[in-house]
């Protein structure tokens, strides 16, 4: 095996563009999962993020939030600022694993990773989040909405780093995330949805993400509209359709399509009835 | 009194095999059939790979019987030429580099020509399915009780069920580990395990090795729930095959994967119950059948059978009770013992069809119980007479009483009213456990405890019993602290080597402390009259024993003062093991659980919010030991009764990760409420009976009794996921 | 000390503060902390449970957060502060040993790690419950009480009060 410790966030790009194989690492919390049974990993290049401190950094502009990739749940979760403006990346942070995990994960990570269980992932694309990609020839922006291609993959070409994650900072009167995994903590999701609603706005201010119910994680358009538009709901299997529509849950050793469709519409109408007019 | 290794294990020095320097250490690791049943027609090593730093082992390099010494010895240490399950050891390889060791194993093809598997234990049987007999049976037991038929026909009520549980993992969170050495023609295997004299019977069968040239000691055991009962037997052979073959020592140490895959987990079972019952609610006929799914192996299945349908009837006075139980072969890794052995499926069975029948008659499944509860004088399924003065009712009042029980279902009724999605109930169970091995397997067993007196007027207890989380030294030592007078600090307990312990027997079955403190306390007695100045004395005690001692060996300049006991079965208990009637065990333990649950509606999790278990374990020695071992067993049955499954395909453990196998955290239980009642067993080491098992048998059915409390549902089958529960929602609760 | 694998040839020469001294080591590239504080630096007390970062078992505290060791590459531990159990003072676990909260041991080490990081930032208290800050650490002997009591009463003994 071979790792490369950059010093510093220019140095690291110059080092993907020379090789572009190299694994990047943060927080190595998936990376080193079952680590001495999977010796083919061993075999491989590794760029090591974690002495980057520029990158582990929570920055706020009048308009933004932006967090550096190597900004951890547990960063987050104790930032008392962000658990006023965006409380759901707080409830999502604190179900992330345990204490151990939360320490080490960072949300850079949680978004390359690319699996569609991603806690953190939900929580930052219902406030509509952007995500830095940095290379040695310069950055480029692209939506958190629109970063995955499919199953376990991303817009990110082999030279680029994500290196910050912005959120943009509105009034939301709504927010919550939910996630159902087989115990209270140190679970992989089930079936996970995160749902914010911008204060004042009257159409598109729906944010729907849902998470282990489809290849990737995924904004909700049709339950969005519905929200706005309806019809109206007014059992949980009225969103039945919205939900096929948007998702495409599956069977594994973790749970069921049923399962996961259905827990998905009971949550969603729970949350919302009272707090969305189209919901009774 | 404290642990007394407790803080060597809170700072960490406590030092398991893995954590023990063997110098010139090679590591030991095991190629596994990919298939679940087939003849092996080779192996195929990667030509590609440099073998030259490793050491094979396959069934040729065995010296003795390729058998692994259990019950029958129908499992090879290595398949020869034939699998029965996947995970099957076929060879062994070690390397001096742990990652090369790995790399090696995954180098090597075992080759299989595929046959006819049987992956389910309850389907009907097809001809090329057949592995053994021709029924594929490892065991039929039966009791007959009374005449069910006809007790049958003229019930009041007659109530079905069937029920269901499925495979559990012990998750000790050491994994199995085993080293061997050579240390001239002395075989030595270190390493964590319940049971030493069944890894030294092993190793000696097989390797056909004299006993002189052999030792098997325990090293500290990370946990072992019965996980460490059987299974060390076969590590230990691998390890000493490899370091033999090697002549250097190996040390085998399983990753977390290949220990979920590949070792023994709690038999599935499947149960049916008929009852009836007369006009005023009291049990008059019990049909039941058992069915366990066995594995590959028959490894201990008849026992853990055994032990199951003694329990199927409950802690309950039937006239006319017939439990037919039949363990059978499927291609799925041998499943062994686990705490309560056979007895927390046939009570889960029970306790759940108690509620049912009650609900059935309709009347309240608290009454129901303490109609039927056996009552001093009555009988257990084999007619085993009750006489131990223990008031079962008064187990189930306090229970009750600590649980708040009437109050609680008022408020439940009251929450569930007003919530949207949440729904809390209460549920009930009242269980026992026999202590001991089943019938007469204590005579069998003999069971051999020695004590020395030290030169410097110390006491060693010389016993095979094992430490392993549950506090056999602290409270030995407690016993003989009692026996004899002495301080805890005068007292040794020697670490358990075959070369220098007698066999005290297997640390299972509950019977540590009731049988083999029983037995220390006899060898306390017989070297303090050995010691004393004239025959008939005063029994010496405290500082007279100890100067007395020291003054034996000061007139017996090196010699040994050792003396020992022998077990002998309490007076009157006798069993019929061909005809199941009479004796089962020496003592039962009995309890009653309460448990409050909330159901989510939305998702159908289920949380338990309270839990209360009382018991009756004798006299409790060390408060904090049994309360920890209720509270831990408790913990381990939620596990079991709502998140721990384990999914199979192929026969195979699929969801062999602690990601996928889920085992509650601290998060997902609350305290456990632990009462004890007292009532001390003349028979047992210091007035206890056991107590490691019997918590394990009441939570999965008082939780699912709570369920259906809770839901309306009709929950029969652990674990009850919530994607099982989900279906079983009647429509009135959907939301 | 002999390390599990030379199959990853050390090669990293890295500085760290480890149990408050300064220590410098070569490890390989492809080395877990577990493994070097195991089987390099000779300090057995953290165990492998699981080798996933499930069970906490080998729990450490990495810049005084806990961290599971056997997810994290040693060279990722270069200028930073690691805490092992070896650094935890019997004499402060004495509320841990009344109360149970070792059983088999094996989870013991990752949890009196993760017990002690609480009791030494009493405030997380405030937030987070006892079982939510101790869910990351799998026991499956003492049923979690013996574990719970004892972090409650040792946090007290030091605060002199009661935590919610």
């Amino acid at each position: 095996m071979k790792v490369l410790l950059p010093t510093s966030v220019h140095e690291a790009c110059r080092m993907l563009a020379e090789q572009s194989d190299l694994v990047p690492m943060a927080g190595a919390t998936d990376l080193l999962v079952h680590w001495p049974g999977r010796q083919d990993a061993h075999e491989k290049s590794y760029l090591d993020l974690s002495a980057l401190s520029d990158l582990r950094t929570t920055k706020w502009t009048d308009d933004t939030l932006t967090l550096g990739a190597l900004t951890t749940y547990w960063d987050t979760a104790l930032d008392e600022r962000v658990g006023r403006e965006f409380p759901v990346l707080i409830q999502a942070a604190r179900q992330v694993g345990a204490i151990q995990i939360q320490s080490r994960g960072t949300w850079a990570g949680n978004i390359m990773n690319a699996s569609p269980a991603a806690d953190g992932v939900p929580a930052l694309m219902s406030y509509d989040a952007s995500v830095t990609l940095t290379s040695a020839t310069g950055s480029r922006s692209v939506a958190l909405s629109e970063f995955y291609l499919g199953y376990r993959k991303t817009v990110r070409n082999p030279d680029e780093l994500v290196t910050e994650v912005t959120l943009p900072r509105r009034a939301y009167d709504f927010g919550q995330f939910h996630k159902v995994g087989p115990r209270r903590a140190q679970a992989i999701t089930k079936v996970g949805v995160a749902m914010t609603h911008q204060a004042g706005v009257a159409a598109d201010g729906w944010r729907i993400v849902a998470n282990s119910v489809a290849p990737t994680v995924r904004r909700c358009p049709h339950l969005e509209y519905q929200l706005d538009a309806g019809p109206l709901v007014r059992s949980p299997d009225d969103f039945l359709q919205s939900v096929n529509a948007d998702v495409s849950p599956i069977d594994d050793i973790r749970s069921t399509a049923d399962y996961r469709r259905t827990v998905l519409c009971r949550l969603l109408y729970h949350s919302l009835k009272g707090a969305c007019p189209m919901v009774v | 009194m404290q642990r007394l290794e407790g803080l060597s294990k809170l700072t960490g020095a406590e030092r398991y095999l893995d954590d023990l320097v063997i110098d010139g250490c090679l590591w030991g690791m095991t190629v596994r059939s990919p298939v679940s049943r087939g003849r092996i027609r080779g192996l195929h090593f990667d030509a590609g790979f440099d073998w030259s730093g490793c050491v094979v082992v396959d069934h040729r390099d065995i010296p003795g019987p390729n058998e692994t010494y259990l019950i029958e010895n129908d499992q090879p240490v290595l398949a020869a030429e034939y699998v029965r399950h996947v995970h099957e050891a076929v060879a062994l390889i070690a390397h001096r580099d742990r990652n090369m060791v790995r790399r090696a194993v995954a180098a090597v093809r075992v080759d299989v020509d595929r046959e006819p598997a049987v992956l389910d234990y309850r389907a009907p049987l097809r001809p090329e399915q057949i592995q053994r007999g021709d029924d594929n049976l490892f065991k039929k037991l039966r009791i007959n009780k009374g005449d069910v038929d006809a007790a049958l026909a003229t019930a009041a009520h007659v109530v079905e069920g069937e029920y269901e549980t499925g495979a559990q993992e012990h998750v000790y969170i050491e994994n199995q580990a085993m080293a061997a050495w050579l240390e001239g023609d002395m075989l030595v295997v270190l390493g964590s395990m319940q049971c030493p004299y069944y890894v030294f019977n092993a190793l000696k069968h097989a390797l056909k090795r004299d006993a002189s040239n052999l030792k098997v000691v325990q090293a500290p055991t990370g946990g072992g729930f019965g996980g460490k009962e059987d299974y060390p037997s076969t590590i230990a052979l691998h390890a000493a095959l490899l370091a033999l073959k090697a002549k250097q020592p190996v040390k085998i140490v399983y990753d977390r994967d290949e220990d979920l895959a590949s070792t023994t987990k709690r038999h599935p079972a499947w149960v049916r119950h008929r009852t009836g019952v007369d006009r005023d609610g009291r049990l008059v006929a019990q049909d039941i059948e058992v069915l366990m799914d066995g594995g590959a192996y028959v490894t201990l299945s008849p026992v853990v059978l055994s032990r199951g349908i003694i329990h199927a009837a409950g802690p309950y006075s039937c006239p006319n009770v017939r439990t037919v139980g039949r363990a059978v072969l499927t291609n799925s890794v041998p499943y062994g013992a686990f705490r309560g052995f056979g007895a927390p499926q046939t009570q889960f069975a029970c306790e759940r069809h108690m509620d049912r029948v009650a609900l059935a008659i309709g009347m309240d499944p608290v009454e129901f119980r303490r109609i039927n509860l056996i009552r001093d004088g009555q009988t257990t399924a084999t007619g085993q007479v009750i006489k131990d003065g223990t008031d079962r009712h008064a187990i189930l009042d306090r229970a009750l009483e600590n649980a708040k029980f009437t109050e609680r279902k008022h408020e439940h009724e009251e929450f569930n009213a007003g919530h949207p999605y949440l729904r809390r109930g209460i549920g009930i169970a009242t269980i026992f456990h026999g202590a001991g091995f089943t019938g007469n397997g204590e005579v069998y067993l003999n069971s051999r405890v020695e004590v020395a007196g030290l030169p410097d007027g110390r006491i060693e207890v010389l016993a095979a019993s094992t430490e392993m989380g549950q506090g056999t030294n602290t409270v030995f030592t407690k016993i003989v602290a009692d026996a004899v007078g002495y301080e805890a600090g005068d007292i040794v307990i020697a670490t358990p080597d075959t070369s220098r312990v007698p066999n005290s027997g297997p640390t299972v079955a509950s019977r540590t402390v009731m049988v083999v403190g029983r037995l220390i306390e006899r060898a306390c007695e017989a070297l303090a009259q050995r010691v004393q100045s004239a025959p008939g004395a005063p029994r010496l005690r405290g500082s007279a024993l100890k100067r007395a001692i020291i003054d034996w060996h000061a007139r017996h300049p090196s010699q040994e003062l050792r003396d020992g006991a022998t077990y002998v079965p309490p007076p009157g208990v006798s069993f019929d093991d061909k005809n199941y009637i009479g004796d089962a065990y020496a003592t039962f333990a009995w309890g009653a659980c309460v448990a409050s649950v909330e159901v989510d509606l939305r998702t159908c999790a289920t949380r338990v919010l309270e839990f209360t278990s009382a018991q009756e374990i004798g006299r409790v020695l060390n408060p904090t030991l049994a309360k920890g071992q209720v509270q831990g067993g408790v913990v381990q049955a939620i596990g079991w009764a709502l998140m721990e499954e384990c999914k199979f395909k192929d026969g195979a453990m699929v969801n062999n990760q602690l990601t996928n196998y889920i085992i509650p955290t601290a998060d997902d239980v609350p305290s456990i409420d632990v009462l004890f009642v007292e009532n001390p067993y003349p028979n047992g080491g210091g007035g206890a009976k056991g107590v490691g098992e019997l918590p394990m048998d009441g939570p999965s059915p008082a939780i699912l009794n709570a369920i259906a409390h809770a839901t309306g549902a009709d929950p029969c089958a652990i674990p009850m996921t919530p994607e099982r529960l989900m279906p079983m929602m009647p429509d009135a609760t959907a939301v | 000390m002999q390390p599990p694998s030379d199959t990853d040839k050390p090669g990293l020469r890295i500085a760290l503060t480890l149990n408050g001294k300064a220590v410098e080591i070569e490890v390989g590239p492809a080395e877990r902390l577990l493994d070097t504080l195991r089987y390099r630096l000779g300090l057995p007390g953290s165990k492998e449970g699981c080798g996933e970062g499930e069970c906490g078992a080998c729990t450490v505290l990495l810049d005084g957060l806990p961290v599971n060791s056997c997810l994290v590459p040693t060279f990722q531990t270069r200028n930073r502060d690691v805490r092992t159990i070896e650094a935890v003072s019997p004499e402060s676990l004495t509320t841990m040993l009344n109360t149970g909260a070792t059983q088999c041991g094996a989870c013991t080490p990752g949890v009196v790690v993760t017990a002690s990081w609480i009791h030494d930032n009493p405030e997380l208290a405030k937030r987070h419950s006892l079982r939510e800050l101790m869910a990351g650490n799998l026991c499956r002997c003492t049923g979690y009480d013996g574990i719970i009591d004892g972090l409650r009463a040792w946090i007290d003994v030091d605060a002199g009060s009661q935590t919610p």
